[in-house]
């Protein structure tokens, strides 16, 4: 059983392998350290609280999923921790490491070849030229697309053009990957596949990463950690620790043990707001 | 629990299914192309001058007034044959739409630009430029002449004003309808400023920008023959002055085939230049839809 997992390239992260029991005070650096955020929206005479209070810690090389229904703010705070938008209240501190973010949609740049989007990712980082190509194969290479370089967007499946904007985010060479919801409109095969080539990723790169969804198995799939956001306004309400062994299936019966106890607290949140 | 094996097996078969979604351009005879892009034109040259000879043939009018396709076509070779026509007629009148239009683009860039980046300059010169795309460009001309006398620049003035307008307005509206995605997705990579310009937004406006460009190009032509009809420099020649001094002697058959070359140089630029362009980069994107019934 084991061999399956040494057959990672581990790098000596062995802190990625979720020990039998919760490590409460994590030796790690804090990578994300989110304190008391608020976010409110002013739409001309209406006001909307995304965002209230939320507080959250992510060390390095952690792999968190935030889990929330929709409206509970996680896009907000995405966009928050990347800077797309000014912080109302409270604070982040990402300790000037790099930040890349991964939209819902591939947001490829129609315009470009599957090499040149990638190289997007190295151009306003002043990666000199004769560097990039080397870079951009090998990138292509990790998500699996080496013989479709030359291509376009277009002529891609949904789930190719989701892998290229994940080598055009690992091209900036991030500390940090913030995922909004990346695999949302996949077909499940695709996903899965998708949610083996993401966690072989995040093994070799030692990459942090903060990955919002609605769907609990994958949240549970994924995550070191599940951190459940309630709705309007987005509040930290629980954290499960998942300490289930990788790499795990979507469908194994611990995966769904654990994502049944979660979608309770969910649906309990849900229902407390939905009067 | 899955095995590296398993996973990667699974990533095969899912590999395949994948590539069901991928588009794949199929490449089609080069001679059927040009043939299937040709032949409906040919068809329509020649209904056209089938209907032209048959309203000769009919008498409607006298010869010197409305001659036959018979009488003009042979007028038009002979008017092409001679180096004269090329050297100094055609010459003139392409340099001069040359000139012309590369100032208007250069203007007409810069200002779309400025209103499209500041809403400042958008406030201020926005509906201005659109109200000078509605004067007619003759209404200049006037003008122009007092200002600069009968000369070249008086034509290169009304041209340029008559051009600017559709490459401002085409940037713009590029511009506007840019989905906010990508420069969300450009900001997030980190572009700003100039290299957002040149990467992200220049990029992403380019259809409606070469959309304009084309409407510039229409426009800076019909300035420049209503120019060369109305301001006679000296003895120049030029496709307009020959236009008007064919009309001024009364020769029907020459004011026809000096029409007849004004209107392929249209057909030529559109054919040759816009239609390519446009078609590249719809191809590009994606925007021509492969496989669909027309």
């Amino acid at each position: 059983m084991d061999e399956a997992t040494i057959s990672f390239p581990n790098q000596g992260l062995e802190g990625h392998r979720p020990a039998e029991h919760v490590v409460v005070s994590d030796p790690r650096a804090t990578a994300v350290r989110i304190q008391g955020v608020s976010q409110t929206y002013h739409d001309g005479h209406s006001s909307l609280k995304a965002l209230d209070g939320v507080s959250l810690d992510v060390v390095e090389g952690e792999f968190v999923c935030l889990l929330g229904a929709s409206g509970c703010g996680k896009t907000t705070l995405l966009n928050l921790i990347v800077g797309l938008y000014h912080l109302s209240s409270g604070t982040i501190d990402v300790g000037g490491r790099r930040v890349a973010l991964m939209f819902q949609e591939p947001a490829l740049f129609p315009w470009l070849t599957i090499e040149r989007n990638v190289e997007m990712g190295m151009r306003f980082r002043g990666v000199p030229k004769a560097e990039r190509p080397a870079k951009i194969r090998e990138l292509l290479n990790l998500v699996h697309l080496e013989g479709f370089a030359d291509r376009r967007p277009h002529e891609l499946s949904g789930g190719m053009r989701q892998r290229v904007a994940l080598a055009r985010a690992l091209a900036q060479e991030a500390d940090v990957l913030l995922m909004d919801e990346p695999f949302g409109s996949l077909d499940a095969m695709t996903r899965d596949v998708l949610h083996d080539e993401l966690e072989r990723i995040w093994r070799t790169t030692g990459i942090t990463i903060v990955f919002v969804t609605h769907n609990v198995r994958e949240a549970v799939r994924l995550a070191d950690r599940v951190v459940l956001l309630s709705s309007r306004p987005g509040r930290v309400v629980a954290e499960f620790p998942v300490a289930i062994e990788r790499p795990r299936r979507i469908d194994a019966p611990t995966v769904s043990e654990l994502s049944g106890s979660i979608t309770d607290r969910l649906r309990e949140e849900v229902r407390r707001h939905g009067h | 629990m899955a095995t590296d094996r398993d996973v990667m097996r699974l990533e095969e078969e899912i590999a395949g299914l994948d590539a069901l979604d991928i588009v794949r351009t199929e490449r089609t005879n080069r001679t059927a192309q040009i043939w299937s892009a040709l032949w409906p034109k040919l068809a329509a040259v020649a209904i056209f001058f089938a209907i032209w000879q048959i309203v000769d043939w009919s008498n409607w009018r006298e010869d010197f007034a409305l001659p036959g396709p018979t009488t003009v076509l042979p007028d038009l070779a002979r008017l092409l044959k001679t180096s004269e026509f090329w050297r100094v007629t055609f010459a003139t009148t392409m340099r001069r739409a040359f000139t012309g239009y590369g100032l208007a683009v250069v203007l007409g860039t810069a200002l779309g630009l400025g209103v499209s980046r500041s809403s400042i300059v958008r406030r201020a010169l926005g509906s201005f430029i659109t109200g000078l795309q509605t004067m007619p460009s003759v209404v200049w001309f006037p003008l122009a002449i007092l200002v600069f006398g009968p000369e070249e620049s008086a034509i290169l003035f009304v041209v340029v004003l008559g051009a600017f307008p559709s490459v401002a307005n085409g940037l713009v509206s590029g511009v506007d309808h840019i989905p906010p995605l990508y420069l969300r997705a450009g900001r997030v990579l980190g572009a700003r400023g100039l290299s957002s310009v040149r990467h992200v937004v220049l990029p992403a406006a380019l259809p409606a920008y070469v959309a304009g460009l084309k409407q510039g190009w229409a426009f800076m032509w019909r300035s420049l023959l209503a120019g060369e009809l109305i301001v006679s420099i000296g003895a120049r020649s030029s496709l307009g002055a020959g236009l008007f001094n064919a009309g001024a002697v009364n020769d029907a058959t020459h004011v026809m085939a000096f029409m007849i070359v004004i209107f392929m140089v249209g057909v030529f630029v559109d054919g040759f230049v816009f239609s390519r362009i446009e078609k590249t980069i719809r191809r590009r994107r994606g925007l021509i839809e492969v496989g669909a019934t027309a």
